[in-house]
């Protein structure tokens, strides 16, 4: 970044908002509050859109894990008359970063701008969940397309992977289940919808003798619930990891911590049930935008740009600035911001980046009130909230033959005895632009207490969907292995592994910290903490309260406003 | 004004709701898989002109309002500036329609008047006028220019693309797709294109039945072939088990395969596939009706073959028969003795379908018997019927020369020449020849020839002799003709799974009908065990589903009469001497809540038959049994005489209970609507009894009809609402040998 043109002094140097960074939760924030009136200054330390949320391409990918990884570059000198300043330091989220590539072609000039790689992956929308919601709301679905993920699995160690019988037609066509099991399975899908429809009858008029699924069963957990359904160990495993995208394991509550009640378990199964059919072009529950995750908060972004937010890239803060006077601390103390061209701005509140905390150093000179306006960026705070183990591999092949976009999810114990949580796994194609026509990349994902523990798990699925493949310079010796269910297997030809943290959103007064991305498959608790942050931002005021009637209209027109193709 | 064909219908539509799956499973009580898609060219020619308008108006609102509600679309309610919208849309529509009438009438086929009536199919694909009129536009056009192939093709390219467009307004227009079936007709090249569209039209309802119908004529156009069109079924299905409409292209494709052999298309390789197939479909969601139906149809090939089979004959093979001259009142001790006035006994054939074409050159007797040369085949069915799965000669014993005391070989040769053939066009191709030896006697036996018979008691259980027994035997060979070891296998196959399914009425209706079938066409040994079960099942369907309870009650009598004669002992246990009627053989069948008759075909020989304190309703299915002479229906649920019609082919009847029945007691007897009324039937013979008391014969011509083609000696008629001296004065009328009625001797 030492190469960055200078900018020129920001104009207006007030706003009713600042936030720095571009990810998911502080787009949808930047473009839900410009939409209300609030003048908004929207920053990025980063050349590009998303933050943790991004698309890049392969070395800017590799880059981005690392700097992040790095110490930020000593801030400017912080004597300012009127405010005391307070240094901000960057802290990355991401740790054990490993990235190795075996087949050096892939980094040719021909091949780099056809990388569109998530940081954030894996990650699907569902067709009903509140992401789609929010961007149909937001009128920010204009920005983006859809294509369908094709088909999901489930897998184990023997490398079979099992299609997950998620809709009627599916279950009549599945190969690997019973006949019987196949009438279990359906009969509670027909209890699920029932239950469902009870409760939407129910909540405009009281419905006598609809079938609905006991209270008590509500509040005991789901995997009891099921059992006693009755559905086989195979059912059960498949409704939980495969369609209710549960993490940890159900059957085992010391492992697992909290289990999933039935009535969250109902309501996932609800969202898959609503999302399949919502929009006719979809093929199944699942869609992912063309270009890469990275087009989300990029559609959030021009949205907000459009209702007048100002943007600045590559423009990362390095202070604080806080009220003098002390007798003052009513407005929270908070006054504005330092930026890196050492230009300061003013505003109400300030939203930041995950990744930014305040140095203990420069805590220790506080005053206690100070401390409070700050106390959302002390890193101690954010520290034991979980970690996510990521990897993304580029492969030539494709882990399922015929199946470009596809979804694999190894269930708790499914891949070895000490797995604890369920691994998944996305393979998308180039029909996506994400990446050259004849590769694919695989995204993996799986939450762990710590880096090894989670990069065993993910190398452990790696090994069971991809050829084993050693780095370039010892390739002589790895001709020794060629049976030939290794042979149909897809070959690496670059891989990442990281771990990340995940950060929860934090509200703060003046100050508040966004959430990172989190663990789960789609995007539902990003939006749902992010609307929550953005009614204690604003009082209760509903998100792009204005944009609902225009939209609604071409809802029912064009397949609910979203492009997907076909 | 002109002739019009016009297709009946704004009702047709919504009559195919039977491919709704969200309905409760109703079921289906007949066999039949044709059930939707053959209504596709019912129409009626009427003189409608005149009407038009209104009617296709209506349609149109029709239509609009159906289409949306069919097949789980939702339907919205109409808002008030859309009835607006609507009502001027009509009188436009109004205003084009009087224009293009007046084009019609003057038959003008100028550019613009053919626009206008392009114009108008665009907004009412229903104007089938229009149609015509463009029919004979285009006819008018390729007249003119002849033989300029681009030109024709211009033409027929433009009513193609005009349909097209009317079927996108309304895709359920049937005027619209005869339209175009006729452009294609006329040799239009571009067939190839007719798929897409198709594909295109399936899509946005997979169950319409036009396109459906459509989608058949192409194929046969282009001459795709049946193994390409079974795969689309299989997309079609695999998209949507619930699409009935696949499901029925799929059982007629593979008829049509299996019956000419295909490559790869064995029955014994293809059914069993086909059962794995709709197992799926049951399985995943036994709610739905398709997959059942398809069941239903695939059992129906497992167990029935297309060509007919002899299944039982009197006398039976390796028989020996006993003829006497004279009495015919069933009074002999032995079930092989048979006699009659007429001097010739019955040869009764009987088939598992019915045939025509059974003639004396078809079937024929090799015997010493005189005067049997040109024997006449008689089909024992409704009058004017040439097919029958009964059919009766008679063959004279007693001839002009002296033939008594002697014993004779009849050898009886069916299918000897080709012309057996069944009512679906099926040859009867196994020639199948069986022998019986025939002793006739010289004496006469006329013990009790005028005495009243008796059905209140002294019955003695049977004291069979094991020579009687084999008798009893009848041939049951359609075991031996059926490559039966693959059909035993998946219909057992199915039993163990549908076993599975206990808690479903279908579950258990389906189960029952597998366990009929196995008890069909496996050995006598287990097949005991099999009725008890299917009869238990039956049971709890009776309780179960009240809405269907006649149904099952009729099965589950015919499953009880199947067990009473699956085996000699079975059925040994219901035969009893009548010790007043000089000892001879009874069956007995009273007290079984009976509704219906069966097994028929294995009772070729009962001469008495005592099926009183039942639950009938018609005799139905009683004329194959020619011997029959003494028959007690008494304490049954028989309402008219026209359910007794099928017993006038029983020419040996002489004794007939129907006392304590409900004949009469409905003023309004719906049976009489499937009869011809007598009145007006210009056959009807002026007989002797009709113009001596024409007034009677009215009030109980049904009665007439039976009673006068019967040759009773004894009838027992109390009991009934009917019954009275006016009833009691027409039937000896009608029936003047009458000896007995109601248990009093006439005085003569």
């Amino acid at each position: 970044m030492s190469d960055l043109p200078p900018y020129p002094p920001l104009d207006p140097t007030t706003y009713d908002l600042i936030i720095v960074g571009t990810g998911v939760s502080e787009s949808i924030l930047s473009a839900a509050a410009s939409s209300s009136g609030t003048s908004v200054l929207h920053l990025d330390p980063n050349p590009f859109y998303g933050s943790h949320s991004a698309s890049l391409s392969l070395p800017d990918l590799t880059s981005f894990l690392h700097s992040n990884s790095l110490s930020p570059p000593p801030p400017p000198p912080s004597d300012t008359p009127d405010f005391l300043s307070v240094d901000l330091a960057t802290r990355s989220l991401y740790s054990s970063v490993e990235i190795a590539t075996f087949d050096s072609s892939i980094l040719d000039e021909r091949h780099s701008r056809k990388f569109n790689v998530d940081l954030c992956g894996p990650r699907v929308l569902f067709c009903a969940d509140e992401s789609i919601n929010l961007m149909l709301k937001s009128g920010s679905n204009n920005y983006v397309e859809f294509k369908s993920v094709d088909a999901s699995f489930v897998g184990d160690s023997s490398g079979e992977l099992r299609s997950v019988p998620d809709s009627r037609a599916a279950i009549f066509k599945d190969k690997s289940l019973g006949l019987m099991e196949k009438k279990q399975l359906m009969k509670f899908f027909k209890l699920v919808q029932a239950h469902l429809a009870a409760a939407a009858a129910s909540s405009t008029e009281s419905d006598e003798g609809a079938v609905k699924i006991a209270e008590e069963d509500m509040e005991s957990p789901f995997v009891d619930f099921l059992a006693k359904m009755p559905l086989p160990p195979k059912i059960k495993s498949i409704i939980l990891y495969g369609i209710a995208m549960v993490d940890y394991d159900q059957d085992n509550v010391e492992a697992c911590g909290d289990l999933l009640k039935t009535r969250e378990g109902i309501a996932r199964l609800a969202l898959y049930i609503t999302s399949i059919g919502r929009f006719s072009n979809a093929l199944g529950a699942l869609i992912y935008p063309i270009y890469g995750q990275g087009e989300l908060p990029q559609a959030f972004c021009r949205r907000a740009a459009v209702k007048g937010c100002i943007y600045v890239l590559r423009m990362p803060i390095t202070a604080l600035l806080l009220d003098k006077a002390s007798e003052l601390i009513e407005t929270g103390g908070y006054k504005g911001v330092r930026l890196a061209t050492g230009q300061e701005i003013f505003s109400q509140k300030l939203i930041l980046d995950p990744c930014i905390t305040v140095g203990s150093e420069s805590m220790s000179s506080l005053t206690d009130q100070q401390k409070e306006t700050l106390r959302v960026l002390v890193p101690k705070s954010i520290s034991s909230e979980g970690k996510i183990a990521r990897g993304i591999c580029i492969i030539r092949g494709s882990v399922k033959a015929d199946i470009s976009n596809a979804l694999v999810v190894y269930p708790p114990k499914s891949l070895f005895p000490e797995q604890l949580a369920a691994i998944r796994v996305l393979q998308l194609g180039s029909g996506l632009a994400v990446c050259p026509a004849d590769m694919h990349v695989l995204y993996f994902s799986t939450v762990c207490e710590n880096d090894d523990q989670g990069k065993a798990a993910l190398l452990s699925a790696m090994s069971t969907l991809i050829k084993p493949q050693v780095p370039e310079n010892l390739q002589s010796d790895s001709a020794v292995e060629n049976d030939t269910a290794e042979a149909a297997k897809p070959v690496v030809l670059w891989r990442a592994l990281y771990v990340q943290a995940m950060v929860k959103g934090e509200f703060g007064g003046s100050i508040s910290s966004a959430a990172s991305p989190d663990g789960n498959l789609s995007y539902n608790e990003l939006v749902e903490s992010a609307v929550k942050l953005y009614e204690q931002l604003m009082g209760s005021e509903e998100l792009f309260k204005e944009e609902t009637s225009p939209d609604n209209t071409t809802e029912e027109e064009n397949d609910g406003g979203v492009e997907i193709e076909a | 004004m002109e002739l019009e064909i016009i297709n009946q219908t704004p009702i047709k539509p919504a009559a195919f709701s039977i491919n709704c799956t969200k309905q409760p499973l109703s079921l289906s009580l007949s066999l039949s898989l044709s059930l939707s898609l053959s209504l596709e060219s019912r129409c009626y020619v009427t003189l409608a002109d005149q009407k038009f308008e209104s009617h296709t108006l209506a349609y149109l609102t029709f239509v609009s309002y159906h289409r949306r509600n069919m097949h789980g679309r939702p339907r919205k309610a109409y808002k008030p500036e859309e009835e607006a919208a609507s009502a001027a849309k009509a009188a436009k529509l109004r205003g084009l329609q009087s224009q293009f009438m007046a084009n019609h009438h003057n038959k003008i086929y100028t550019k613009e008047a053919v626009d206008l009536s392009t114009k108008l199919l665009e907004i009412n694909p229903e104007a089938y006028t229009a149609w015509n009129y463009r029919k004979l536009a285009v006819e008018d056009k390729l007249s003119g220019i002849e033989s300029d192939p681009d030109l024709v093709k211009t033409i027929l390219d433009e009513e193609l693309r005009v349909v097209e467009s009317a079927l996108k307004q309304n895709f359920k227009s049937y005027g619209a797709w005869h339209h175009r079936k006729w452009v294609l007709s006329k040799g239009n090249s571009s067939v190839g294109n007719e798929l897409r569209l198709l594909d295109n039209f399936q899509k946005l309802d997979t169950r319409n039945f036009h396109a459906w119908n459509y989608r058949r004529f192409v194929v046969e156009l282009t001459k795709r072939s049946e193994q390409d069109e079974l795969e689309y079924t299989d997309d079609m299905i695999g998209s949507d088990f619930s699409n009935y409409s696949a499901w029925h292209n799929r059982s007629v494709l593979l008829s049509s395969l299996l019956a000419r052999k295909a490559d790869g298309f064995l029955p014994n390789k293809k059914i069993p596939d086909e059962y794995k197939l709709v197992q799926n479909a049951i399985f995943t969601d036994e709610d739905d009706q398709s997959g059942w139906f398809y069941h239903l149809w695939l059992l129906d090939q497992t167990v029935n073959v297309e060509t007919p089979l002899l299944t039982s004959s009197w006398p039976s093979h390796s028989s020996r028969i006993s003829l006497y001259a004279g009495c015919s009142k069933g009074s002999f001790s032995k079930l092989t003795t048979f006699g009659s006035e007429s001097g010739s006994f019955p040869l009764v054939l009987y088939f598992d379908q019915a045939v025509g074409g059974v003639s004396s050159s078809t079937v024929t007797i090799d015997s010493e018997l005189k005067g049997n040369e040109d024997l006449v085949w008689e089909p024992v069915s409704k009058k004017n019927s040439q097919v029958s799965c009964v059919w009766v000669a008679r063959l004279k014993y007693i001839s002009s020369e002296p033939c008594f005391g002697k014993e004779y070989k009849v050898k009886v040769r069916v299918g000897n020449s080709p012309g057996i053939v069944s009512s679906r066009g099926c040859n009867f191709s196994a020639s199948y020849e069986f022998v019986f030896t025939a002793h006739v006697h010289d004496t006469v036996e006329e013990s009790s020839q005028d005495g009243i018979v008796s059905w209140k008691d002294g019955f003695d259980i049977w004291d069979a002799e094991s020579k009687d027994l084999n008798a009893l035997a009848t041939l049951d060979r359609s075991n031996a003709q059926m490559d039966s070891k693959w059909r035993q296998e998946a219909i057992a196959e199915e039993i163990d799974l549908f076993r599975e399914l206990p808690d479903s009425k279908i579950g258990k209706l389906t189960l029952a009908r597998l366990l009929m079938a196995k008890a069909m066409i496996s050995d006598d040994a287990v097949k005991g065990v099999h009725y008890n079960e299917i009869l238990e099942l039956y049971k709890d369907l009776m309780a179960l589903d009240s809405s269907h309870y006649q149904y099952y009650k009729d099965e589950h009598s015919v499953a009880l009469l199947r067990k009473v004669t699956s085996s000699t002992e079975d059925l040994s246990g219901h035969l009893f001497r009548c010790r007043n009627m000089n000892n001879s053989v009874c069956l007995r069948l009273n007290n079984l809540s009976l509704s219906r008759i069966a097994s028929v075909e294995k009772l070729l020989f009962v001469q008495m038959l005592d099926l009183s304190h039942n639950e009938l309703h018609s005799t139905e299915g009683l004329e194959a049994m020619q011997l029959l002479s003494c028959l007690n229906l008494s304490h049954n649920r028989i309402r008219s005489f026209s359910s007794l019609d099928s017993l006038r082919h029983l020419k040996q009847l002489r004794v007939l209970d129907v006392s304590h029945n409900h004949i009469g007691e409905h003023s309004v007897d719906t049976t009489r609507y499937l009869c011809s009324s007598p009145l007006s039937n210009s056959e009807w013979p002026q007989d002797e009894v009709g113009s001596q008391m024409p007034s009677l014969v009215t009030k109980y011509w049904d009665a007439y009809f039976v009673l006068r083609d019967l040759n009773l000696k004894q009838l027992d008629i109390t009991g009934n609402v009917i019954a009275g001296d006016e009833f009691s004065s027409f039937v000896l009328q009608v029936a003047p040998k009458l000896v007995w009625l109601d248990g009093k001797k006439l005085e003569i």
